[in-house]
């Protein structure tokens, strides 16, 4: 692999080389999901489908993708980048995308044959979505197959900052219990009133969650969920004066960039907790940190950051928070799943059928 | 008593064998006249033997042992309260022989006991507590190393004890998708969950084990090396009941040799001492005996302790009884 072409993506939760995809366990509710391998539809020529890549593919996907697909891979070339595509620009429908590697407007120029980007996240602030509709480009993301995991993971930091359970396990293994006894109380989950920023198919995983352990939902979304029985609010600042809890699982866009901010921080108080598994840059960094360090707010939960792998070292020190490297999703399960979404994706696009997971405009 | 603040001797006597914390010291000295060994310089029996023979009320806190041999110094001893779920710590044959009634605190903390289970589980699946401890290393930005985390949602969760406690781990990890299946003394015709008589059924037929029951004779290391092997390579186990229900050796070893796949512990069998084998492993999360530990609780188990109390002093039922 000639990864000195590729600009290092610092944001990219990197797969370990030695991932094995396990399949769904028996008894599981979640369908199962067959790795399929029935030949795949052929082009005029009778080769597989063609499918540009912008980075490699993950070494765990590669065998499954290339039974379906044949892959230009632009780092392999001496051309540069932008050259290379140019002189292939024909060949190209379809760019799958992996990661949050950009696909920005200059690279969509050198494309105009480009009908459909395959992403493989669940956000996709990384692709310029704007050119993408103009040019009535499809774009395809994660869909669901991340968001039992992603909820999952929100709730279990949300019980580990109130119940102080990483606090407690270090605490223990510092060898401090026989000599200052138990580690401090922790706080109550039940009945808590956790507001939910973001009500999407992760966010409303979340609240059926939470529910089942007494806490009292309320949401603030784009747009509301009359279906679901929780209360809105149009007003971020309005939701946070009535919650003990924020969980922010939106997705980033311009207008959501710093939605956690000095002033919803204060309108949360000094015993809110905030809890974050959407992306960095939804909360004003610098003023969390400040807040946390002086007691404006009580605790938090943090799997994103504004400038991964780089954490404020200040939350190193605190006991009311609890950290992780942009892991929320990563379970082999999940990753089973996104290969299986992918390849379903390519060959109903190479087929002419309607996409599984199309973001819509 | 020495140092005390004066209390009227018209309040009841109550006997406290530890001292408690500082909110239920305060608030039951305005209910009742404390008797309160640790201030004294005599020795325990002693103390029981100049002070506390006409008492009628005693309120363990920190799971203070009550024996034959103390009980035997409290002639006039009719209730006990117990500040914790457990009473594995009182000889409940003792104190039935002797006309003794014991409470214990209820459904009080079952909420936060089922929740804490939950977020152990979690912790040790995802590796939360792990992902926290690297990068508090500074191992994020030296890319180092870092085996993923095994999903959730749908798994096959087995419940060993399905009472006050089980029973609200299994609704949470519903929500959650997981299918729960359980062992307990008897089948519960009511609930929806499958009933395994055997233990080691349970725990073949499931990717992870909650210990959730009452230690007695019946389920001393209830997890034994049999139920480890039937568990398997990915099987997970969570203790939150008590040390002995886990043969400890045995699950140190397991976890050693790659036997199971990991463990949340909040109990242990010699609390507060920790076999230091596990505070090496990554795949281990453990906690200080804290399952039922919240700030909010605390409350409502006072107004249960008064309320046991105040029924037995008017000849009323205790309001969370235990029996032998």
């Amino acid at each position: 692999m000639h990864h000195h072409h590729l600009p290092l993506i610092s944001n990219v939760p990197l797969l370990p080389s030695s991932l094995i995809l396990c399949p769904p366990s028996p008894n599981s509710r979640s369908p199962r999901r067959r790795i399929t391998l029935v030949r795949a539809s052929m082009d005029g020529n009778g080769e597989l489908p063609l499918v540009l890549l912008v980075r490699p593919l993950f070494p765990a996907f590669e065998d499954s993708l290339r039974q379906h697909f044949r892959f230009l891979l632009p780092w392999e070339s001496t051309l540069p980048t932008h050259e290379f595509l140019s002189a292939n620009a024909r060949s190209i429908r379809a760019l799958l995308c992996f990661g949050p590697s950009p696909v920005d407007g200059s690279t969509l120029s050198c494309l105009p044959g480009l009908q459909c980007v395959v992403a493989t996240s669940a956000g996709v602030d990384h692709i310029d979505m704007d050119e993408c509709r103009r040019r009535g480009i499809l774009v395809t993301n994660a869909g669901d197959v991340f968001s039992d995991d992603a909820a999952d993971y929100a709730v279990g930091l949300l019980i580990d900052v109130l119940r102080r359970i990483s606090a407690s396990d270090r605490f223990v293994r510092s060898g401090l219990w026989p000599i200052r006894g138990h580690y401090p109380l922790g706080f109550k989950l039940g009945g808590k009133r956790v507001g939910i920023i973001g009500l999407g198919s992760i966010g409303s995983r979340v609240a059926k969650r939470l529910e089942a352990f007494g806490c009292t939902i309320l949401y603030h979304s784009r747009t509301t969920r009359p279906s679901l029985a929780y209360k809105y609010f149009s007003n971020v600042c309005d939701l946070a004066a009535e919650s003990d809890v924020l969980i922010v699982t939106c997705a980033l866009t311009r207008e959501t960039h710093h939605l956690i901010n000095k002033d919803v921080l204060l309108a949360l108080g000094k015993d809110g907790v905030v809890i974050n598994i959407g992306r960095g840059a939804l909360i004003d960094e610098k003023e969390l940190v400040r807040c946390l360090r002086e007691g404006v707010i009580g605790g938090a939960g943090l799997d994103v950051f504004e400038n991964e792998p780089n954490v404020p070292k200040e939350l190193f020190a605190m006991d009311n928070v609890v950290l992780s490297h942009h892991r929320a999703i990563f379970t082999p399960e999940s990753f089973s799943g996104l290969l299986q979404l992918v390849i379903d994706n390519l060959k109903a696009f190479f087929d002419g059928r309607p996409l599984l997971s199309p973001i819509s405009a | 008593m020495a140092g005390d603040e004066p209390q009227s001797p018209d309040l009841p006597p109550l006997l406290l064998l530890r001292k408690p914390i500082a909110f239920l010291l305060s608030s039951l000295s305005t209910r009742f006249h404390l008797l309160k060994p640790w201030e004294s310089p005599l020795p325990l029996p002693a103390f029981l033997s100049a002070h506390a023979t006409t008492v009628q009320a005693l309120l363990i806190t920190g799971l203070a042992p009550v024996t034959a041999v103390i009980l035997d110094s409290l002639p006039s001893l009719g209730c006990i309260v117990t500040t914790s779920v457990g009473v594995d710590h009182i000889d409940l044959l003792e104190c039935a022989r002797r006309g003794v009634a014991v409470a214990n605190a209820g459904s009080v903390f079952s909420d936060d006991a089922a929740d804490y289970a939950v977020g152990l589980l979690i912790d040790v699946l995802r590796r939360i507590s792990a992902a926290d401890g690297y990068l508090r290393q500074g191992l994020w930005t030296l890319a180092g190393d870092f085996p993923l985390g095994s999903k959730l949602s749908g798994k096959r969760i087995g419940i060993i004890g399905l009472g006050s406690i089980g029973s609200r781990v299994a609704k949470r990890l519903e929500a959650f998708s997981c299918t729960i299946s359980y062992n307990s003394l008897t089948m519960k015709p009511s609930v929806p969950y499958k009933f395994y008589p055997n233990v080691c059924d349970l725990a073949s037929n499931n990717d992870a084990l909650i210990v959730c029951c009452a230690l007695t004779s019946k389920t001393h290391h209830i997890i034994n090396k049999e139920v480890l092997s039937a568990l398997g390579k990915q099987g997970i186990i969570i203790n939150i009941g008590r040390g002995a229900l886990v043969d400890e050796e045995e699950l140190i070893k397991c976890l050693m040799n790659g036997d199971i796949k990991g463990a949340g512990l909040d109990v242990f069998k010699n609390e507060p001492l920790v076999p230091k084998e596990l505070f090496s492993m990554k795949n281990v999360v453990l906690s200080s005996h804290s399952a039922v530990n919240t700030e909010e609780n605390i409350l409502d188990l006072y107004q249960l302790i008064i309320a046991n109390f105040e029924a037995f002093f008017s000849g009323t039922p205790l309001i969370s009884p235990v029996s032998a």
